[in-house]
C-alpha cells in the first residue's frame, strides 16, 4: 500500500518487540476489544493515476472559464509563478508550527517580515502570524476590542461584508454581546447614523475600507467620535487596495484586520485564505494568535521566536484572548513572497490599473440606457450599477454569454434587488470590459 | 540572516504586470491617497528566490527530517496533492459562483468534492453528516460546542452552561468552550490515565451541557471506560464531544459514533495527510449524530435524485454561518485525493501501522526513560525525563540535542499532567529503519545525560541559530520591522 513503509517482515519484527502476533491482538492489548466496522459503503483504493484523471474530470465540471467580474471581497488578481515556487517547497510546507524555534527559523523570519508588511501597509505598530480569514479575523477584533474596553456592544456598519457579518452574528449567538448594525443607505448620512450609534456602552465600531460597495471613505472624524465615546475604531480593509489608500493607522483605527486573498492567495473557491490583523503597541498583549518576535541567542546572534505565548490557549487554557492553534501560516508565507515579488512599485502599479480599469468598466457601462450609477465618485476597484430589472436575472442571463458579470446584492441587500456589483483587477483587458459592456446592452 | 528590506534598493523592480490598456485617469480622488508609499521591499525576482530558497533551508520539515511531534500527525504528505490543488478549475474558482444565478451548475465538480469527502468521513466516523466549513481543528471545536449549545437551547435547556474537560486535554478545548459562551470544569485523569469517572459522576448534572474527550486521549491511550463515559453523560442529559485529534490511531478501527459520541471534530491536516504548512492552513470538519443534523452550519452540500449537486440554505434550526464559504476547499481536496487513494482497506491499514510504529519505540525505549502511564499505548507514547532531571537534563535540553542528531523534536511538556513529557508521534509512513535510528538516537541521548550531561544541556550546536532568549522576546517585544525610524 501506498504512504505505508512498513513490510511484512518489519512488521513480524515489530510484533515481536512489542509482544504481539497480530493486529487483533495488538488492538486487544490498546483495550479496543470489539470488532471493526465494515466500512461497505466505501470503495477499494486507486493509484495516483486513477486519483488524478478523476480530480482532472471534475475540476473541468467548474466554470472557470467565465471572465469574471465576480469579487465582493475575494478577487481575481495575477500571482506571478515565483510565489507558487517558494510556498511549494516542502522545508516550508511539511514543517508545523514553529514551536522549536533552532529547527525553525525559516518559518519564523517569514512569520517575522510577513509581519512588518502587514504593519507597513496598514500604518500600525504591530500585526500577529495570521487568523483563518477576513470574517474571523473581524470577529476577533470585536472580541479584542470587548477585552481592552469591558464592554459588551459592537456597533458594525452594514456596508461592512455580509459575508463577514452573518458570521459575526453566527459566533455571538450564544455570547454577552449586543450588536447594533447601522444601515448603509445610499445618501452621504450613513457616517452620521455610524457616530449616532456609538455610546458610552460600545466597545467598538466596526467599519470597512473600501466599503462593500466598493467605495472609499475618510474615517478620522468617526474614529475620533469613537474615541471620545471610550470605544476603539476598527477596520476591515482590502490590502491591494492599501498601496494607494491613506493607511487605516493613519486614520486613527485601533485594530485593523482584512482578508488578504487578493495578495497572492488562489480563490480556490473559498479558501484556504488569510485573515490578517494589526494593531498599536498600546493594545499588543490583548491580540489574538501567535506573534513572532525577534530576539538574540546564547551567542548574542539574532534570530526569532514565537513570543508573548501567554495569551494563547496552550497556556492560557478557557482564559485565552482566542481558542485559535493552527492559523494559516502558508497563506501569510504567500502573502509575503507575493508582496516582495510585486515590491513597493509594483503594488501601487497593480492598484492603479485595478482603479483605472474600474473606472473605465463603469463609464462604458454607463453609457448603456436604463443602467444608472449608484454611490460616489470615489471607488476603488468594484462599484455599483443600477439596472431597470432584477440583477440576479440579469446575471443569469449574462452567464450564457461567457461573463460572471459581478454580485447581485439582492441576496443581501433586499432594497437593492435591481443592482450589481461589479469588480475589476488588472487581469481584465480593454476587449473584455467593452465586451462585458455589450453583452450586458445586449441582454438588458 | 539579513531581512528582506535590508537587500531592497531604491528603483529595482521584481513585478512584470500587463501596460495600461485603458485611458490612464486618476481614478482615486487626492484626498483619499496615501502620502508616502508603504514601503515594501523594492527586489528582483531572483533575489526575492534567493531570500525564500535560503529561508527555507533553515526549516526542518517531514520532507527533510523525521517529525515525531505527538498529537500533530506530521505523516508524509503526497506529491500529486499539490499538483490537484493547483489545477486551474479549482484553484481559480470563485466561491460565489454557485450564489450566481444558476451558478450551481457552475460548480458542479467542487461540489462534488465536498459531498463525497463528507460522504466517506461520515462512513469512517459513524456518524449521520459532516460540515466541511470548520477551518482548523480548534474552529471545529467552537463549531461542534456551537452546535451543542443550539441543541439543549432547541430542547429548552438553557441552563446547560458547563463544558466538563478532562486535565489532560489541549488547550484549545477550554478555550473553544469559552468561546461558545461555555464555563468550563476540569476533570481528573486517574492512576492509570483515564478519566477518573468517580469525579466525573460528582460533576455530572442538570448544568452539564457536555463533555470534550480526546480519543484516544492525549496521552496516547485508548480510554477502555469511553462507552460507559458516554453513557453516563447522557443519563445526565449532557452530549459527547470527541476530540479527533488523534483520529490516525484508530482510523478504519474504531468509530467515534459507534462509542456514543454525538459530535466530533477530524484534522484534516492530521489524520489526511494534507500538509501542516509551518503552522496551517488546517482544515477541521465536524461529524454529528442524527440529533445534531438540524443544527449543522450552511450552507449544506445536497445530491439531488438526477445525481446534481447543489447548495441548501433552507435550515430553520442552523447555527448559521461558521466560515466565509464551504470550508479551506483546497485542503479538502487534498484530504479527497488521499481518502480516494486508501480506500476502504487503506484506512485500518493506517491505524494498524501508526500504533505498531508508536509502541515499537515506546517498548524499545522503556529501559532508558519514565513512563508515568506504563501501558500499551495507542500511535503515539509519551515519556517523561524524570530520570534525566536528577542529571539536570530536562525533556527540552533532550529535544534540543534530538535536533543537533537530525531529529525534530517530539512535543515537549504536553500533556500538562505528565512532568517533563515527551510526546512521540511517528506515524503510520515512517519506516522501521528510520525508527530505529531515532530510537538509537533516545538511547545514545540517554547514556550521554549520565556520561556528560552538559553536552545535552548546550545542544543545539548545528543549528542556524542556538537557544533563543525568550525571556527577552517577551519582555521588550520587537515584533516587526516598520521601516520607518523614530517609529
Amino acid at each position: 500500500m501506498p504512504y505505508i513503509a512498513n513490510t511484512e517482515a518489519d512488521v513480524k519484527e515489530m510484533f515481536k518487540t512489542i509482544g504481539c502476533d497480530s493486529f487483533e491482538q495488538m488492538w486487544e492489548k490498546a483495550q479496543i476489544k470489539f470488532p471493526p466496522p465494515s466500512l461497505d459503503t466505501l470503495h477499494s483504493g486507486l493509484s495516483e493515476y486513477e486519483v488524478v484523471k478523476h480530480l482532472n474530470e471534475l475540476a473541468a465540471r467548474n466554470a472557470t472559464q467565465l471572465v469574471n467580474f465576480l469579487g465582493a471581497g475575494y478577487y481575481d488578481h495575477i500571482i506571478p509563478a515565483a510565489v507558487g515556487e517558494i510556498t511549494g517547497r516542502s522545508e516550508f510546507y511539511t514543517a508545523y508550527t514553529p514551536y522549536q524555534p533552532e529547527a525553525s527559523q525559516g518559518t519564523l523570519q517569514a512569520i517575522y517580515e510577513y509581519q512588518s508588511m502587514i504593519c507597513r501597509l496598514t500604518g500600525l505598530f504591530v500585526a500577529n502570524a495570521s487568523l483563518y480569514d477576513g470574517g474571523t479575523a473581524l470577529f476577533e477584533a470585536m472580541m479584542m476590542a470587548g477585552r481592552i474596553t469591558r464592554r459588551r456592544q459592537a456597533v458594525i456598519s452594514e456596508a461592512v461584508s455580509p459575508i463577514f457579518r452573518r458570521m459575526i452574528e453566527c459566533y455571538s449567538s450564544n455570547l454577552d454581546i449586543e450588536l447594533i448594525q447601522v444601515p448603509s443607505g445610499t445618501d452621504d448620512s450613513a457616517q452620521q447614523r455610524l457616530m449616532e450609534a456609538i455610546t458610552e456602552n460600545t466597545a467598538c465600531v466596526i467599519v470597512q475600507y473600501p466599503n462593500v460597495f466598493g467605495t472609499i471613505e475618510a474615517w478620522e472624524e468617526v474614529t475620533a467620535h469613537a474615541h471620545a465615546k471610550g470605544a476603539l475604531a476598527v477596520c476591515s480593509c482590502y490590502p491591494i487596495a492599501l498601496a494607494v489608500l491613506t493607511p487605516p493607522g493613519e486614520m486613527g483605527f485601533d485594530i485593523v484586520t482584512g482578508e488578504g486573498q487578493s495578495i497572492g492567495i488562489p480563490l480556490s473557491f473559498g479558501g484556504p485564505y488569510l485573515g490578517f490583523m494589526a494593531t498599536t503597541e498600546k493594545h499588543m498583549r490583548k491580540m489574538p494568535g501567535r506573534i513572532c518576535g525577534r530576539t538574540v541567542d546564547l551567542d548574542g546572534k539574532d534570530g526569532f521566536v514565537l513570543t508573548l505565548q501567554t495569551r494563547e490557549q496552550h497556556i492560557r487554557r478557557a482564559s485565552a484572548m482566542s481558542n485559535i492553534c493552527s492559523n494559516e501560516n502558508l497563506c501569510a508565507l504567500t502573502a509575503l513572497v507575493y508582496l516582495c515579488c510585486m515590491g513597493k512599485q509594483g503594488l501601487i502599479d497593480v492598484a492603479e490599473l485595478c482603479a483605472a480599469k474600474a473606472a473605465f468598466a463603469r463609464s462604458e457601462i454607463l453609457k448603456i440606457d436604463g443602467v444608472k450609477p449608484v454611490g460616489g465618485e470615489a471607488f476603488f476597484n468594484e462599484f455599483v450599477i443600477s439596472l431597470p430589472v432584477d440583477a440576479a436575472e440579469v446575471v443569469g442571463k449574462m452567464i450564457d454569454k461567457g461573463f460572471a458579470a459581478g454580485f447581485p446584492l439582492g441576496r443581501y441587500y433586499p432594497d437593492r434587488k435591481n443592482q450589481l456589483l461589479i469588480a475589476v483587477t488588472e487581469k481584465r483587458t480593454r476587449e473584455e470590459i467593452k465586451a462585458l459592456a455589450n453583452a450586458l446592452e445586449a441582454v438588458l | 540572516m539579513k531581512l528582506i528590506f535590508s537587500i531592497s534598493r531604491s528603483g529595482r523592480e521584481g513585478s512584470s504586470i500587463p501596460k495600461a490598456d485603458v485611458p490612464k485617469v486618476n481614478a482615486i480622488p487626492q484626498q483619499f491617497r496615501r502620502k508616502k508609499p508603504a514601503e515594501l521591499p523594492e527586489v528582483s525576482e531572483q533575489e526575492v528566490i534567493r531570500h525564500f530558497t535560503a529561508l527555507s533551508r533553515k526549516n526542518m520539515g517531514v520532507d527533510t527530517n523525521f517529525y515525531p511531534l505527538g498529537s500533530c500527525t506530521m505523516k508524509y504528505n503526497p506529491k500529486f496533492h499539490e499538483r490537484i490543488a493547483a489545477l486551474p478549475g479549482f484553484a481559480e474558482l470563485h466561491p460565489l459562483l454557485p450564489q450566481l444565478r444558476h451558478g450551481g451548475v457552475l460548480t458542479q465538480g467542487a461540489l462534488a468534492v465536498i459531498y463525497e469527502a463528507e460522504r466517506i468521513l461520515s462512513e469512517l466516523l459513524g456518524f449521520s453528516a459532516c460540515t466541511m466549513q470548520p477551518l482548523a481543528g480548534a474552529h471545529g471545536e467552537l463549531t461542534g460546542c456551537m452546535l451543542i449549545a443550539a441543541y439543549h437551547k432547541d430542547c429548552k435547556d438553557e441552563k446547560r452552561k458547563i463544558m466538563l474537560i478532562p486535565d489532560a486535554a489541549h488547550g484549545t478545548n477550554p478555550a473553544s468552550a469559552a468561546v461558545a459562551g461555555f464555563e468550563t470544569v476540569e476533570i481528573a485523569s486517574d492512576s492509570e490515565g483515564n478519566v477518573d469517572l468517580d469525579d466525573l459522576k460528582k460533576h455530572l448534572g442538570p448544568e452539564v451541557a457536555g463533555l470534550m474527550l480526546t480519543c484516544p486521549n492525549t496521552l496516547g491511550l485508548f480510554d477502555p471506560n469511553v462507552k460507559e463515559i458516554c453513557r453516563l453523560v447522557h443519563e445526565a442529559g449532557g452530549l459527547c464531544y470527541c476530540d479527533g485529534a488523534n483520529f490516525n490511531a484508530i482510523i478504519g478501527r474504531v468509530r467515534p459514533g459507534d462509542l456514543g459520541f454525538d459530535v466530533m471534530h477530524v484534522n484534516l491536516h492530521k489524520t489526511f495527510s494534507t500538509p501542516h504548512g509551518g503552522g496551517g492552513p488546517g482544515s477541521g470538519p465536524v461529524g454529528v449524530a442524527e440529533k445534531l443534523v438540524p443544527y449543522l452550519p450552511v450552507s449544506r452540500v445536497a445530491k439531488r435524485s438526477d445525481g446534481t449537486y447543489a447548495l441548501e440554505y433552507d435550515y430553520p434550526d442552523s447555527i448559521g454561518y461558521i466560515a466565509p464559504f464551504y470550508g479551506n476547499f483546497g485542503i479538502i481536496l487534498r484530504a479527497y485525493a488521499y481518502m480516494l487513494t486508501l480506500g476502504k482497506e487503506g484506512f485500518r491499514r493506517v491505524s494498524e501501522n501508526a500504533v505498531l510504529n508508536a509502541n515499537y519505540i515506546r517498548c524499545r525505549l522503556t529501559p532508558y526513560y519514565d513512563q508515568k502511564y506504563a501501558r500499551f499505548s495507542m500511535h503515539e507514547c509519551v515519556f517523561s525525563a524524570t530520570r534525566q532531571i536528577a542529571k539536570g537534563v530536562h525533556a527540552l535540553d533532550i529535544a534540543k540535542a534530538l535536533i543537533d542528531r537530525g531529529y525534530h523534536p517530539p512535543t515537549i511538556y504536553f500533556p500538562m499532567i505528565v512532568p517533563e513529557a515527551l510526546m512521540i508521534e511517528p506515524t503510520e509512513t515512517e519506516s522501521k529503519d528510520t525508527i530505529d535510528s531515532f530510537i538509537e538516537a533516545m538511547i545514545e541521548i540517554a547514556q550521554m545525560t549520565e556520561s556528560n550531561p552538559e553536552q545535552i544541556q548546550q545542544a543545539p550546536l548545528t543549528t542556524p541559530v542556538k537557544r533563543m532568549d525568550e525571556t527577552r522576546a517577551a519582555r521588550s517585544p520587537v515584533v516587526a520591522d516598520l521601516g520607518c525610524p523614530g517609529m
